[in-house]
């Protein structure tokens, strides 16, 4: 079982997800984060809070957007935990208009 | 004096209840860079709450944030004091004399009442009776449900409920290796069950379902998934809700009901039928619930907004077993305020007001005997987080007090004879129940009984 962060969270990073994470497996760096699926508990809480719809889980990860399960993997391995909130990135507003949500 | 919260003068908190909440306070309170005290009463003596005694069995990996928990209770200045109860064993007062700070994390323990005629036949049961005794928990060990009935009905559509239509639908040899109690697994290898019925107030778009536990209902080995394709037509509104790219839960939700709709049943022993807009207005039998009236509702209102309203048109379906899973109600401790309509102790950022909203000094309130029981586990680390918060800027003003720490209350629950559990007491109760659950390949098998899990202190 796999739950990923995906494209559109680069240029937004709202980080709402990590506000409902039981286990804090939400990492992350400049850009967008990225889970640790060696700690998440598959529980989808995050799935409905990303205001961009960047995150998915297992069959229904898009067939262009499965190259991020091994980034996610190899990310979330060397970078921090994000466990708190954070402000989003500066044009994240807009960029969520331009995705459409 | 040193200023409080520094290591001449430590903060003492108590956190009673041990679930997410609590340990997510108890985590924010020993990492916040002032030297804190966190006791952790729990009245049983075992720690975790609903991750033990409400998380699916069949669902183990949400059980792991267990892991995640051990940790917390095991670093230094934390302490548990299990099968302690407030307002049993130790009152609120009490606590206020030794500690700078209370924190409830108490939860919501009790089911909301549906309010209709016939509500408590027997037969009628609330689904927090029926997984909680599933789980082992020891104040439903003794509960009974008459699994000889062949049709359940399930009001609710929410993860509870999703979680009660596994337990039934599924045969005993998909739960035999779960840590699902004994006498639970015994009581379902004789079940009748074919039908099991799941009402919603609403439509397919405002079912509460997460994505996963949906299909997963759809993927039972034992039980075919109906829905009759009538109750896939959506309002206008509900195309609106649907169709708003935000809301890609909800439309995912239909999605995969239409695929429910369009599968035919392929003749497995049991069969799980969805039902929307429709609310249970009676339950009626002589002696027993024999069966449940629905009334069909409407959406009335704007996308998002849209409530169920009742309308003349009812129907019968007969059953002999109900399972209420309509939410959950905090239950009241003497000594703190309490708001029976929204079942939660009244707060502010945190802090617990009294009728008039005054703050009384010293206590406060995290997790869903807070905000209502809304969200799942995780949801309750934002929100004890921010409860800290508030009670670490409080610090400067809480009251000062004569004894403060831990040792007043161990003396006073000496001397009236309260046997508390400790982190390490714990420990050795957990590695019984997971050797004992070895032979039949269980991850554990539980003790169900306060007493069992005691006289397991008593030896080595």
């Amino acid at each position: 079982m796999t739950t990923i962060v995906t494209d559109n969270c680069q240029g937004c990073r709202f980080t709402d997800c990590v506000t409902v994470c039981p286990v804090a497996c939400f990492h992350g760096d400049d850009k967008m984060l990225y889970i640790d699926n060696n700690v998440c508990i598959q529980c989808s809480a995050c799935i409905p809070l990303c205001p961009v719809h960047a995150i998915y889980a297992d069959d229904d990860i898009p067939e262009d957007q499965q190259h991020w399960i091994q980034t996610n993997a190899e990310r979330s391995q060397a970078l921090p935990v994000i466990g708190d909130k954070q402000e989003p990135l500066a044009g994240a507003e807009e960029r969520k208009a331009a995705l459409g949500y | 004096m040193e200023a409080l919260g520094t290591p001449p003068n430590p903060l003492h908190v108590a956190v009673v209840g041990s679930g997410p909440s609590g340990f997510y306070a108890a985590e924010a309170l020993l990492k916040s860079g002032l030297a804190v005290r966190v006791d952790m009463i729990e009245r049983l003596p075992a720690p975790y709450g609903l991750v033990r005694y409400g998380v699916a069995p069949d669902h183990p990996k949400l059980k792991e944030p267990i892991l995640l928990y051990s940790a917390i209770a095991r670093l230094p200045h934390f302490s548990l004091l299990g099968n302690v109860a407030v307002g049993r064993d130790v009152s609120v007062e009490e606590l206020r004399a030794h500690y700078h700070a209370v924190v409830f994390t108490c939860g919501a323990q009790t089911d909301r009442q549906l309010g209709i005629p016939g509500e408590n036949l027997s037969g009628s049961h609330t689904a927090t009776e029926f997984v909680a005794w599933y789980n082992g928990h020891p104040d439903y060990r003794d509960h009974s449900f008459d699994l000889s009935q062949e049709v359940v009905v399930i009001v609710g559509q929410g993860n509870v409920a999703a979680d009660l239509c596994r337990i039934l639908a599924k045969s005993v040899d998909e739960l035999t290796t779960t840590d699902i109690a004994r006498h639970a697994l015994d009581a379902l290898a004789g079940s009748k069950v074919r039908e099991i019925h799941v009402i919603g107030r609403r439509g397919p778009a405002q079912a509460k379902f997460t994505n996963k536990e949906l299909k997963e209902l759809g993927e039972l080995a034992n039980c075919d998934a109906i829905v009759d394709p009538r109750d896939l037509e959506l309002d206008a509104a509900s195309r609106a809700e649907i169709e708003a790219k935000a809301n890609f839960v909800a439309a995912k939700n239909v999605e995969i009901l239409r695929q429910f709709a369009a599968q035919a049943a392929s003749g497995k022993p049991r069969r799980l039928f969805f039902h929307f807009l429709k609310s249970p207005t009676a339950l009626a039998g002589t002696d027993r619930v024999e069966h449940v009236v629905l009334a069909r509702n409407r959406l009335d209102g704007e996308p998002f907004k849209q409530v169920a309203r009742e309308t003349a048109e009812t129907e019968m379906l007969r059953c002999g077993l109900v399972f209420r899973s309509i939410g959950y109600s905090g239950v009241p401790i003497p000594g703190v305020p309490f708001d029976p309509r929204r079942g939660v102790f009244p707060t502010q950022d945190g802090r617990i007001v009294d009728g008039a909203g005054a703050v009384m000094p010293g206590l406060y309130a995290a997790g869903w005997i807070k905000r209502g029981p809304t969200g799942i586990i995780g949801t309750n680390r934002a929100d004890s987080v921010s409860t800290v918060k508030t009670l670490l800027a409080d610090v400067v003003q809480l009251p000062p007090i004569k004894e403060p720490g831990p040792d007043g209350l161990r003396r006073l629950l000496s001397a009236r004879g309260v046997r508390t559990v400790s982190v390490e007491d714990w420990m050795k109760i957990d590695a019984l129940e997971v050797a004992r659950g070895q032979p039949a390949g269980k991850p554990r098998e539980k003790f169900t009984r306060v007493a069992e899990m005691l006289q397991c202190l008593n030896v080595g």
